[in-house]
């Protein structure tokens, strides 16, 4: 399962990314998000690619790991340059192939639309790579705290997620263990016409569902007795702290975006 | 107040009313910094017992007392502070995603502050040999390490009694031997009683005090050289007895008669020893 | 079926940050018929190589036969399930694999996999059933009534009713009682003699190494540590101290009474009463032995 999608896989480090505050990075690439599609012209997108490489490169993570995760983006990247390439109709014409017109808008719209795709993936998967699910979760927590005021259950969101969060990696050792079980047992999870493997897809998941449920059981158990009764008088260890850190980063994100306004094309 | 720090008084539990007893009319105490072994074969009622004592489950018949408080259903937060407890399986009662967040996790329930909390992590994770991973998540660390974790998140709420079901019982011998290393630090370095449930004979051996439950019944208690030297009742019951025990029966029936039941290989050794330079 | 590791080298995730060499560069041969016991610490690699010997991975390097099957990096048999139906595999905590609404159905459900005919399979449910010392009238009820090792002893059926060649037991006591313990490695030693099998036990008992293995394999991160006979393998205490493991309990205490008494009474797996009474000779001050 190791080569899949990177999105959502955390690199242990301790590079500046990583030590940011998680709502201080989560509010960056909202803000990020947003203003992407206010780039339309090439400085303010390299203002723009700009930011998010120098994000990238401050992660201490090897970039070709970076890349090869999203590998399965890129294709989706090249299919949308590929449509915007046919569809756009703007400009001279480049290439005739056949009655089939590429336009000179079709080129610049394709690159434009692709590269805001790939940014918004790279940032948003940069905080994934440097920020761990739990701080992420806190985040959440803290950022959605005034929802409690209307009775909104955050609290047991929150642990909630962290504890799927936890029980994830142990979950994915047992599905492995049981299909490899049942693949010793001569069950075929890889070939065959649909029907049959959705049929082999049974002796996975039922027992998987029977320990998932026990583990539930003693894991409900095993909080009962070490204390757990809702959020009522609790603490908390993990503190969320914003640091002078944040505040450069902030900042940056500042400059970033007075540039991409001041270079951005108006009318 | 009771002098006893456990007290178990004519207790007998089922699950529900058609299913027959699971415990008959047990009574036992603790005594304050005691070590005891609970013994028996599957299904004899042990894990049973560790539930009551913790108020995850309150008998039909009988009392029980934890220093002197009975549990019921509205002391059993209180009773919690008082008793922790070690499970079987390492992985279905790590809560936290990191270790400092699992030992952690039974102080924030209590509302312990946050400063209090850091040095009681430090404390308790010192003395169960975790220092190095307290930022590592459960995942990355054996049987044996998410144990010891679990060790020191119940001795981080400071409890005065240690209960393990079983919680050797999926570990290696090296998570065991680990295992047996921590509560040896834990019992010079914390004035607590331990209760140990097992089948681990090693484990039997270093308690004071052993308690044998068969069918759901208290079918002996000793130490353990008193439980040991009724080998063949054990046997009986499906319990195993040492090696050691195993072997001066052999040498007895040889006609070498010695005094008292030994309980590690030096004991027995020397006695031999001492037979030897008699003669 | 002769199975051989050669060279074999096994990187997980290979080209990521969580990289690890599971198996180094390991080489072994368990001959036709053999009981061999692999014992290592967690992490040893025991689990990895069990996998390679019924093809659920591949190795990143070198090369695994067994029989005429023969995996590497680039080429797997042509039949992986036949090479799967000679090599049955009972992993750790086995009854976590049931699933079916009967023991019988989850009994049948390897054979059934492997095409055998549905009267070779009732014929095969029925027999495996008692192999594993549980009465035919289960056959009917539901594997999630019954007990732990009781479970257990069903998951086992499941492996024996594809009829294997090869059984590879991966733990095959943990968890369970003393007693409970004795019944299932007693029950794997009848069954190797009765269906002429090659087994490999993979264990953390040297208790049951020595008793049943003929041949005893010793991993240590990923290498071969050492093999042998039990006997000569376990008299090397020093070198098995050096990764952390233990000599059984009676070899053990024979090495202190040799020691103490400064007399050695040889091991050859001789019973509890010949010790004592070899023991009883020295310790009377009678004529010396060996």
């Amino acid at each position: 399962m190791g080569n899949g999608l990177i999105i959502g896989q955390y690199v242990p480090g301790n590079s500046i990314p990583h030590q940011l505050d998680p709502r201080t990075k989560i509010t960056i690439i909202f803000i990020f998000v947003v203003t992407v599609f206010f780039a339309n012209n090439v400085w303010s997108y390299g203002i723009l690619a700009l930011f998010a490489i120098v994000s990238m490169l401050l992660t201490r993570i090897r970039i070709g790991y970076i890349m090869k995760g999203l590998l399965p983006i890129w294709f989706l990247i090249a299919f949308t340059f590929i449509l915007h390439l046919f569809i756009t109709k703007e400009g001279a014409v480049l290439v005739d192939i056949l009655g089939l017109k590429i336009h000179v808008g079709g080129v610049i719209q394709g690159f434009a639309i692709s590269l805001r795709f790939f940014l918004l993936i790279l940032v948003t998967s940069l905080l994934t790579l440097t920020t761990t699910p739990i701080e992420i979760t806190d985040a959440i927590e803290y950022m959605f705290h005034p929802l409690k005021k209307i009775k909104f259950p955050v609290h047991e969101l929150a642990l909630m997620m962290s504890i799927s969060l936890r029980f994830i990696p142990t979950l994915m050792q047992e599905t492995d263990k049981i299909s490899k079980a049942q693949a010793s047992r001569g069950v075929d999870f890889r070939t065959g016409p649909i029907k049959e493997r959705v049929k082999a897809v049974v002796p996975l998941l039922i027992p998987l569902f029977v320990s998932a449920f026990k583990r539930a059981e003693e894991l409900a158990m095993a909080m009962e007795a070490r204390g757990y009764n809702g959020d009522i008088g609790r603490t908390k260890l993990r503190e969320l702290k914003i640091t002078s850190l944040d505040v450069i980063a902030y900042i940056l994100l500042a400059i970033a975006i007075a540039g991409l306004f001041v270079t951005r094309t108006y009318g | 107040m009771s002098a006893y720090r456990v007290e178990f008084r004519n207790v007998s539990f089922k699950y529900d009313n058609e299913q027959p007893w699971v415990l008959k009319d047990c009574s036992f105490t603790v005594d304050p910094d005691e070590s005891i072994a609970i013994i028996g074969h599957n299904g004899s009622g042990k894990s049973t017992i560790a539930k009551l004592m913790n108020g995850l489950l309150f008998p039909q018949e009988g009392e029980i007392f934890i220093e002197g408080m009975e549990v019921t259903p509205e002391t059993v937060w209180d009773i919690r502070k008082e008793v922790g407890m070690v499970f079987q399986n390492p992985d279905n009662q790590f809560v936290g995603t990191t270790v400092q967040d699992d030992v952690a996790f039974g102080m924030e329930n209590r509302g312990v502050p946050r400063k209090e909390m850091r040095k009681r992590i430090d404390e308790t994770l010192h003395i169960v040999g975790m220092t190095e991973y307290v930022l590592t998540e459960p995942h990355r660390l054996s049987g044996g390490q998410k144990q010891r974790v679990a060790i020191a998140s119940v001795l981080a709420i400071q409890p005065n009694v240690l209960i393990l079901d079983e919680a050797t019982a999926m570990l290696d011998p090296r998570g065991r031997k680990e295992i047996m290393n921590t509560l040896h630090r834990v019992q010079t370095e914390r004035s607590v009683s331990l209760i140990t449930i097992t089948h681990d004979l090693h484990e039997v051996i270093q308690a004071e005090r052993v308690i044998v439950l068969n069918k759901g019944e208290i079918w002996d208690e000793g130490t353990p050289r008193e439980i040991f030297a009724k080998k063949k009742a054990l046997r009986e019951i499906g319990l195993d007895v040492p090696f050691i025990t195993t072997l001066k029966d052999e040498l007895e029936k040889s006609g070498i008669h010695l005094e008292q039941e030994p309980l590690n290989h030096e004991q027995l050794l020397e006695d031999l020893w001492i037979y030897h330079s008699n003669m | 079926m002769d199975i051989s590791l050669e060279h074999v080298t096994y990187i997980y995730q290979e080209n990521s940050p969580f990289s690890h060499k599971a198996l180094d560069n390991m080489s072994m041969h368990i001959p036709s018929g053999s009981f061999v016991a692999i014992i290592g610490h967690t992490g040893s690699g025991k689990s990895t190589l069990i996998q390679h010997i019924n093809g659920l991975v591949r190795p990143t390097k070198g090369k695994v036969s067994i029989g005429d099957y023969q995996l590497t990096h680039d080429t797997k048999p042509d039949n992986m399930k036949e090479l799967r139906s000679k090599v049955g595999v009972v992993f750790q905590y086995p009854e976590h694999q049931l699933f079916e609404e009967t023991i019988a159905k989850d009994i049948a459900f390897g054979p059934e996999n492997f095409g055998v005919t549905q009267e070779e399979i009732d014929r095969r449910v029925e027999k495996t059933i008692q192999d594993v010392g549980l009465d035919q009238s289960y056959l009917e009820k539901s594997p999630f009534d019954l007990s732990g090792g009781q479970m257990r002893r069903v998951a086992i059926a499941g492996v024996l009713a594809v009829d294997p060649e090869v059984l590879v037991l991966d733990e095959p006591t943990a968890g369970l009682d003393p007693r409970g313990q004795s019944e299932i490695m007693d029950m794997f030693a009848k069954l190797h003699v009765e269906k002429e099998l090659t087994t490999i036990l993979v264990t953390h008992s040297m208790e049951d190494a020595l008793a049943y293995a003929d041949h005893v394999f010793i991993l240590n991160k990923g290498s071969l540590f050492m093999e042998g006979p039990p006997l000569e393998v376990f008299a090397e205490k020093e070198a098995l101290q050096q990764v952390d493991l233990d000599v059984p309990e009676v070899m053990q205490f024979l090495n202190a009474f040799e020691q103490k008494f400064n007399q050695k009474i040889p091991y050859t797996k001789q019973s509890m009463k010949e010790i004592a009474q070899a023991m009883a000779q020295i310790v009377k001050g009678g004529q010396s032995h060996g």
